[in-house]
């Protein structure tokens, strides 16, 4: 039987000296979704961690259906029928769909215990799937399916455990738009069979669709508590920062320069029979939508010198380049912001220093030699600059939150003049305060003369940053709009190979 | 250095108690023969430890030594090459063998277990085909007798080797903890695609570090042939690039990469260097030495792992 109704009351939590949460209260009831939101650090994971067994509170109470209960484990989470897909998927993608839906919980064979029952493992999984409105054979390996489909083969999988109540972390961040678009759906059903669901998200657009009621964080404390009628983007921004975030978008100031930066015939290695041309202003913003898939992030990639664009025609301020390598694309100033920050973007487990100067350390030697002042001065300066927020340039970068993460990348490429940035999902995972900042360094950028190429999957981003859209289709521009023509509907139009309207 | 000072206390500690079982162990001509073998061990293990940093690994060091043992030899002794040019060769040949390692590890990415692995059978072949699987030795050494008297004597009453590791060691370190090239070393070894994202040409720095322990292996294999004086082609060498993996893990480098350091990895060869000598001095059947070697190197592992989830806690 799955809980009616879950109660936390007076969580505390404290890590070290450090409070990471005070006192909260959430509360949620059979068939309701609660968003749970609250900028990076604000405590939604320690809250969601402590009800998924992976943290102990110091303090307080869990009740499900006014039962006080204690949860030690993640099996004890299991058994009281809550399950926590994270953002990270914990799928094994050399097994197939069946086998991940039962993992640790194979069906085994009634005459010898020690084999597993395929047939009625399958058969079982494929239930789930159905009710999930998935249509995959359940012998497909993981590795062939997308983010989205793994999501589902996850939430199948919570769905076998009984689970009455779903915690879902960052559940789009990797998702295209028609992919958000069919997960959102999968919730309102799953919602009408009476599961509880507790949806984590930075997107706010998301959480105004699907949210009976907001319950937001700040600093580890109980902020406010929206229900369904108040939901709206500005009052969810205002209790996560307890502030107005005026002029979150800025508008340029100085008119663009057109054709400073030329890529003509890009084909790529996901794409070898599509070409892409465009082109980018020299203080322009242009945002690169699309599916995910549509080969954006190789387009990124392919400039910056990462993989290979032979034929490719790249011309930066009228000179042509000639690009074979990230060390070409960094001599000419073109620089990229990668999608995955902490796989290629940063080392994580060392300093920032480092990290910050790594492209351009050779400006800090002498005769190959390093001098860590100097070193140490300018890194320190440019992090200054970005408002990152550090004990120093020594604390290492895993340490920092998302946000500063993030700006720790931008610093790399700042002390090297740039001509050209790509910023291939320059917010993911990124806190609302820190991601005005980032948006106001673009902004600032453009201004100075950069040419800004932006990669990203957030409608919002793409509508509001980018002076001029082009959007992708299967490795090609489908189409370019301006400013005056970006509608959400004709991006999405666009995107999935239509003619805009 | 934190990291460091687990091993040297153990050093420390290794050194007091053989001493005070066996006096024997402080008498000038003791230390200086183990003095020489940890020149001798440490020079390649220094190499080995750069090649561990990047993420790497090398386990044909031990075949190389036979193989350039036995070339060694025949260029000296048969074919009567003029000295320099000998070494010089017997220079080429082991970097060369580095880079060929390098460029299968980067251009078509295999991993480095597996080629050195092949490196490591096909070498050692290779050298008992060429010897005739017969000795090769360098008789009175007539013509380079400066070359051995060098290698296998002293400079101012310490062993010629363990110069050469001092000096060895002060210019790696300056190059691996000091200049551009180490830290991209390090960053390559931590996240090689970040560091391809930054810029960095990771092929050369992995492909350069197999080439300079290509290097250093060659100074140890000419001094490890003269000191032994004669080359089996099958047995010399064996297991030797375990004890540079083993001195370069005991110092600190973690086989994942992007950790270690070179005053590590010469505690590292000192201490099993002492180890060998403490089965010797104490009476211990000599059968045992290698059980000894992997106890302790095992205890030393563990109590590393210990302390660090420690202060990890702390």
């Amino acid at each position: 039987m799955s809980a009616r109704l879950l109660q936390m009351q007076g969580i505390e939590k404290r890590f070290g000296g450090v409070s990471a949460l005070n006192s909260v209260d959430f509360e949620i009831k059979a068939g309701e979704v609660v968003a749970l939101a609250g900028e990076n650090g604000a405590g939604k994971s320690t809250l969601m961690n402590i009800l998924g067994g992976i943290l102990q509170p110091d303090a307080g109470e869990i009740r499900i259906d006014g039962e006080s209960v204690i949860i030690r484990a993640v099996n004890d989470a299991t058994s009281h029928g809550i399950s926590f897909i994270h953002q990270e998927l914990n799928v094994l993608d050399n097994l197939d769909v069946a086998a991940n839906v039962f993992l640790g919980r194979e069906p085994r064979r009634s005459g010898l215990r020690w084999l597993i029952d395929s047939k009625q493992m399958h058969e079982q999984a494929s239930v789930y799937l159905k009710r999930l409105g998935l249509d995959i054979p359940t012998d497909t390996p993981l590795s062939r399916l997308s983010i989205a489909q793994q999501q589902m083969v996850e939430i199948a999988k919570a769905l076998s455990l009984n689970a009455g109540i779903l915690i879902m972390d960052e559940p789009t961040s990797s998702l295209t738009l028609t992919e958000t678009e069919r997960l959102l759906e999968v919730v309102r059903d799953l919602k009408t069979q009476d599961v509880a669901i507790i949806y984590i998200s930075h997107r706010l657009g998301e959480i105004e669709v699907i949210a009976d009621r907001v319950v937001v964080l700040r600093d580890g404390s109980n902020a406010g508590v929206l229900s369904r009628e108040e939901i709206t983007h500005d009052r969810i921004v205002k209790l996560m920062v307890g502030r107005d975030l005026e002029k979150f978008y800025q508008k340029p100031q100085t008119k663009a320069v057109p054709g400073y930066f030329e890529i003509e015939r890009l084909r790529t290695t996901r794409y070898p029979n599509r070409e892409v041309s465009f082109d980018v202003g020299r203080g322009e913003i242009v945002g690169l939508a699309g599916l995910v898939g549509a080969g954006r992030t190789e387009v990124g990639q392919a400039i910056f010198g990462i993989e290979g664009a032979a034929e490719a025609i790249v011309r930066l301020d009228n000179q042509v380049l000639r690009i074979r390598s990230p060390q070409d694309a960094i001599r000419h100033g073109i620089y990229l912001i990668p999608e995955d920050r902490r796989l290629a973007g940063l080392i994580t487990d060392i300093p920032i220093r480092e990290n910050v100067t790594l492209p351009s350390l050779e400006r800090y030697a002498q005769v190959g030699l390093i001098a860590v002042d100097r070193e140490r001065t300018a890194a320190t300066s440019v992090c200054q600059r970005l408002n990152v927020k550090m004990p120093s340039v020594e604390e290492r970068v895993i340490n920092l939150s998302g946000g500063n993460q993030q700006k720790v990348v931008l610093a790399k490429w700042l002390a090297l003049e740039p001509k050209l940035l790509i910023f291939d999902e320059p917010t993911r995972g990124v806190d609302v305060g820190a991601k005005a900042d980032i948006y106001a360094l673009m902004r600032q950028l453009a201004e100075s003369g950069v040419a800004i190429l932006m990669i990203s999957s957030d409608m919002e981003e793409v509508l509001h940053i980018s002076d001029r859209v082009i959007v992708m289709h299967e490795g090609a521009a489908n189409g370019i709009l301006e400013r005056s023509e970006c509608t959400e509907e004709n991006i999405m139009r666009l995107a999935v190979g239509k003619r805009a309207a | 250095m934190k990291k460091e000072l687990g091993t040297f206390l153990l050093l420390v500690v290794l050194c007091a108690v053989v001493a005070i079982l066996n006096p024997r162990f402080l008498a000038p001509a003791n230390l200086q023969n183990m003095a020489r073998l940890i020149g001798a061990y440490g020079i390649f293990s220094i190499g080995l430890g750069i090649v561990i940093i990047t993420g790497g690994i090398d386990l044909s060091v031990g075949s190389v030594f036979a193989l350039l043992g036995v070339l060694l030899s025949l260029m000296l002794t048969s074919w009567h090459w003029p000295t320099a040019l000998a070494v010089l060769s017997i220079v080429v040949i082991a970097m060369s063998l580095g880079a060929l390692h390098g460029l299968l590890i980067t251009k078509l990415g295999l991993q480095p277990f597996i080629v050195t692995l092949c490196g490591l059978l096909f070498y050692r072949g290779l050298a008992r085909f060429i010897a005739n699987d017969e000795t090769k030795g360098f008789g009175s050494a007539a013509g380079f007798e400066w070359l051995r008297n060098f290698v296998t004597g002293n400079l101012l009453g310490v062993p010629t080797p363990f110069v050469m590791l001092v000096v060895i060691s002060v210019v790696m370190w300056v190059v691996l903890h000091r200049s551009v090239y180490g830290r991209y070393l390090f960053a390559v070894g931590r996240n090689e695609t970040a560091a391809r994202f930054s810029g960095i040409n990771s092929s050369r720095i992995i492909a350069s570090a197999y080439i300079i322990l290509g290097l250093l292996a060659a100074i140890s294999a000419i001094i490890f042939a003269f000191y032994t004086n004669s080359v089996s082609p099958s047995s010399h060498g064996n297991f030797f690039e375990l004890y540079g993996i083993a001195a370069a893990v005991l110092g600190g480098c973690s086989l994942r990469g992007g950790e270690g350091s070179i005053i590590g990895i010469l505690i590292g060869a000192a201490l099993l260097q002492v180890l060998q000598n403490l089965v010797n001095l104490l009476g211990i059947p000599s059968s045992l030495n290698f059980a000894v070697m992997g106890a302790v190197i095992l205890t030393g592992v563990i109590a590393d792992q210990i302390l660090q989830r420690r202060t990890r806690r702390a």
